[in-house]
């Protein structure tokens, strides 16, 4: 099942979020305004200086929590509290110890009690499969590597065919060969499932890489400045990496993220600093 | 395991150790003895002791003691857990449970189980139950505090993912919580099972008419030295005994905790 995509299903809207945290006496903007929208089996990766409210964002939709002002819409129906319609992969894993790869990635289904037990073994192991776990199905988290044990994650996200998968830097600290298989094996489940991704990074690579929808983000408070669809073909093959479209993207999409750092290295930004020096540096380079 | 593994895990160089440790002991005990070193002078010597042993152990009234502690520990235990447990569960779930019940939980605790002996003989019917109800709280704050401690501590991502992926409650608790628990609650148990052994002994001690601790005493009372050793020592192997016995249906009851 779900094999051809789920046309339709799992199109969000976000339209005016505001968030503010009060830290002691100071009350703190996060997002101002931020509104979006996810295209139904569409893959949209946010991108934007760190502290930008990426993270609150995610926290917001996954329903984990409220929005001072403004509405969230899926598929007309307005969102409210975390449910297993809106899936979240966080940055370290959050696999069950007690549970093996194989139990892990059933585990949804289980206790969602809508499928077959035939059915939920046969998918699971498909998944396992497509994410190069067949033959650790049995072990337990511990017995993983790092790599292994994200790839499990995805695809015990994957299987519940959620309307919406968030992915909150999903790859973070992972080292850059183990990344970039990762964005592989990402990429098949994705193009196997088609269903609607919201994918935090802040690597512009990896962004333009997995993107059918690159959104940039602005300082804190955040809001979406830009919209980039990225026309390059799918199935998505490393190659597209050296491309001259691809390197048109990151251009223009650097280009952006820089002026964006300025501003917040004015502002006394210490991460825009180093932003700002790198992207200075590339220049000298070319 | 096959013959030449058994025949390495004996030989091993750990055991070898464990095993010259305990024998030094034994050669410096008796050598106290012969030698009328102070203090171990008054002690019956290892040799002593072994003479006895054999009519120790083939008299029934030996193993009717090993039978006596052993069924006070396992019951007043195995009620220490089935109170503790969800006790403890209810306690870290709940806050106005918690807050309700930690606070008498915390004044009762300090106090020690044989300072309950001369209460619990007065409100308990049978001094059999009331060694019981002694050794139950030996156990018991040590399951609870330990149960609400790991329940405490649960990654709040694994409930965050649980959510997500649409558990109903009761498979949060018995797919999450319980195995989250888990481990705790045999940290707990292994920690309570020695305390169990003291109390017990303790107890037999001061209201016994049976058990590894009234045997100890009695011998002491009677006059018949090498039997203490035999006393002490049957009530270390059987401490060893039941706290490996934990271990091991730990081992078997979390198997994610195994590395490789």
């Amino acid at each position: 099942m779900a094999d051809t995509g789920l046309p339709g299903r799992g199109e969000v809207l976000v339209h005016g979020i505001s968030k503010a945290y009060t830290i002691g006496p100071k009350r703190e903007q996060v997002l101002e305004r931020c509104s979006l929208t996810l295209a139904a089996g569409e893959l949209t990766v946010l991108i934007g200086p760190s502290g930008c409210g990426k993270s609150t964002l995610i926290n917001i939709l996954a329903g984990y929590e409220k929005a001072d002002h403004g509405a969230m819409v899926i598929d007309g129906q307005p969102i409210s509290g975390p449910s297993s319609d809106r899936l979240v992969v966080f940055q370290e894993t959050a696999l069950f110890p007690w549970m093996t790869a194989y139990q892990n990635v059933a585990y949804g289904p289980r206790v969602q009690r809508r499928r077959s037990r035939r059915n939920i073994d046969a998918e699971a192991m498909r998944l396992l499969d497509k994410v190069g776990l067949r033959e650790f199905r049995d072990k337990y988290p511990s017995q993983l590597s790092g790599g292994m044990q994200r790839r499990a994650e995805l695809a015990r996200a994957m299987i519940n065919e959620p309307r919406l998968m968030l992915l909150d830097e999903p790859f973070r600290g992972l080292d850059a060969m183990t990344r970039e298989l990762m964005q592989e094996y990402f990429l098949r489940l994705y193009e196997d499932k088609r269903q609607t991704v919201l994918f935090v990074t802040s690597e512009i690579d990896e962004a333009i890489f997995l993107a059918d929808t690159l959104m940039l983000m602005s300082n804190k408070p955040g809001h979406i400045m830009k919209s980039i669809p990225i026309a390059l073909p799918r199935p998505r093959e490393p190659q597209v990496l050296i491309s001259a479209a691809y390197l048109r993207y990151k251009e223009e999409a650097l280009e952006i993220l820089h002026e964006e750092a300025l501003k917040a290295f004015a502002g006394g930004s210490k991460a825009a600093a180093d932003f700002v020096e790198a992207y200075e540096q590339r220049d000298i380079g070319q | 395991m096959n013959f030449t593994k058994l025949r390495k895990a004996i030989f091993s160089r750990t055991v070898l150790r464990g095993a010259m440790s305990v024998a030094g002991l034994i050669v410096f005990w008796e050598l106290g003895r012969r030698l009328q070193l102070p203090g171990l002078a008054a002690v019956p010597a290892p040799s002593e002791v072994y003479s006895v042993i054999a009519d120790s152990i083939t008299e029934a009234k030996f193993w009717d003691h090993w039978r006596a502690s052993f069924t006070r520990v396992i019951s007043g235990f195995i009620a220490a857990q089935i109170v503790g447990i969800p006790l403890g569960l209810m306690m870290a779930m709940s806050r106005l449970f918690h807050a309700t019940t930690f606070p008498l939980l915390e004044i009762m605790r300090p106090i020690p189980p044989l300072a309950w002996v001369p209460a619990s003989i007065m409100f308990w019917p049978t001094t059999e139950t009331s060694i019981a109800f002694v050794i139950f709280l030996g156990a018991f704050f040590t399951v609870v505090i330990n149960v609400i401690g790991s329940a405490r501590n649960i990654d709040v991502r694994y409930l965050r993912a649980a959510q997500s992926l649409g558990s109903r409650p009761s498979d949060v608790f018995l797919r999450i919580i319980l195995p989250a628990v888990l481990p705790g609650i045999f940290v707990g148990m292994a920690v309570g099972m020695g305390i169990t052994w003291e109390v017990v002994v303790a107890a037999e001690m001061i209201a016994g008419k049976s058990g590894l601790g009234y045997l100890t005493w009695s011998s002491y009372v009677g006059g018949n030295y090498p039997q203490i050793i035999i006393g002490m020592i049957s009530i270390g192997i059987a401490g060893y005994a039941s706290s490996s016995l934990i271990r091991l249906l730990g081992r078997f009851t979390t198997p994610w905790q195994r590395t490789l």
